[in-house]
């Protein structure tokens, strides 16, 4: 028996409904946005997430205190499909904030307040929240940062490393940043948000996606928490980067002086 | 076909191809059809080492299968959000 008033460690990871990484996106008619018809899945980095949820629960000892993991999105719903891969992967139940099909995506501040809210509704029992560093269709990466403010929690972003203390409620994390690594200690609650280098994703395998299926799924609306996600920024305009020129092949290195010259080219003395 | 516990093998290793190949990246590779032959073409084995090999070589290209989904993702990802030290 454990001497220690630790109880179960509750492990929140919001998941992202994201246009398929594979996708060849082209940017719509109307020039605001991207052509949305494709295929979507869950964010890489929100699966790294779920990933390293699991993985914790799995590190820890026998006999530990449970860990549960509740995953959560916010969207149409077709989003419960991403629910659905998050619980085949391991996570026990989830939550889904369901969004009309018309409206436009969420943006992190929305997803912030309504993922503290989910927070403060659970009688602020969570001890975690792991998301993905961004999302690769808006690549805007402001979610993780602004719920820590806004719950204000601690926060260790582009982790690549995560290990729990238990006994001293605090993570040691390290974060990937500019030339090199960082290692962080970071007391309980905190809010991590998932670099590339976190782990490999397990692939959700056939008897997980149907064992998925007895998990609960609890829909809520954004009345039920008391949140808004009205757009604060609108885009004005989308277009393709410039279509690259071919280059040409020269024949000698005169040729190519010359045309370094042409281009402009000075020479470095 | 050699019992009951190795036909639900065979079938659960087939959907389990089979989902996997709907996922394939080449379009011009006919993941399925390839499947479903391969497995057609086996489907009369009666000796059970035989039955065991064909088993094993689906679990091999299942893992492959998955190796190289997950591989082609981590490289996508890599190319396009991380930044080389320089």
């Amino acid at each position: 028996m454990r001497p220690s008033t630790t109880r179960l460690l509750n492990i929140l990871v919001p998941v992202k409904r994201a246009v398929d990484y594979a996708v060849k996106i082209r940017v719509n008619p109307q020039q605001t946005g991207v052509d949305l018809n494709v295929k979507h899945s869950m964010n890489p980095f929100d699966e790294i997430a779920i990933e390293e949820a699991v993985r914790i629960r799995e590190r820890l000892p026998k006999g530990s205190e449970p860990v549960t993991i509740t995953a959560l999105t916010i969207g149409p719903p077709k989003s419960v499909e991403t629910l659905r891969t998050a619980l085949a992967m391991g996570a026990d139940a989830a939550f889904h904030v369901e969004l009309p099909e018309t409206a436009p995506a969420p943006e992190p501040l929305g997803v912030a307040k309504a993922v503290q809210a989910i927070i403060e509704k659970q009688q602020n029992s969570v001890d975690m929240v792991i998301l993905g560093k961004q999302s690769i269709d808006d690549d805007l990466g402001q979610t993780g940062q602004m719920l820590a403010g806004l719950l204000d929690w601690g926060q260790a972003t582009y982790a690549s490393k995560v290990d729990l203390d238990l006994d001293q409620k605090n993570a040691v994390i390290t974060r990937e940043i500019d030339g090199g690594l960082e290692q962080v200690c970071v007391k309980f609650p905190l809010i991590v948000t998932t670099d590339l280098r976190l782990n490999e994703p397990r692939y959700a395998s056939l008897p997980n996606i149907m064992k998925a299926k007895k998990k609960p799924v609890t829909k809520l609306t954004p009345a039920d928490l008391g949140v808004s996600f009205k757009p604060q920024m609108e885009v004005i305009k989308v277009t393709e980067p410039p279509k690259r020129v071919g280059g040409t092949k020269v024949e000698s290195v005169d040729e190519l002086v010359e045309k370094l010259k042409a281009a402009g080219f000075t020479a470095v003395s | 076909m050699a019992g009951p516990s190795t036909r639900l093998r065979v079938i659960k290793l087939y959907k389990e191809l089979h989902r996997l190949g709907r996922d394939y990246p080449d379009e011009n590779y006919d993941f399925n059809g390839k499947l479903r032959r391969m497995f057609e073409k086996n489907k009369n084995l009666t000796d059970p080492e035989e039955i065991e090999k064909a088993l094993k070589l689906g679990e091999y290209i299942r893992n492959e299968t998955l190796a190289l989904y997950s591989l082609r993702k981590y490289r996508h990802l890599k190319r396009n959000y991380v930044i080389a030290p320089s």
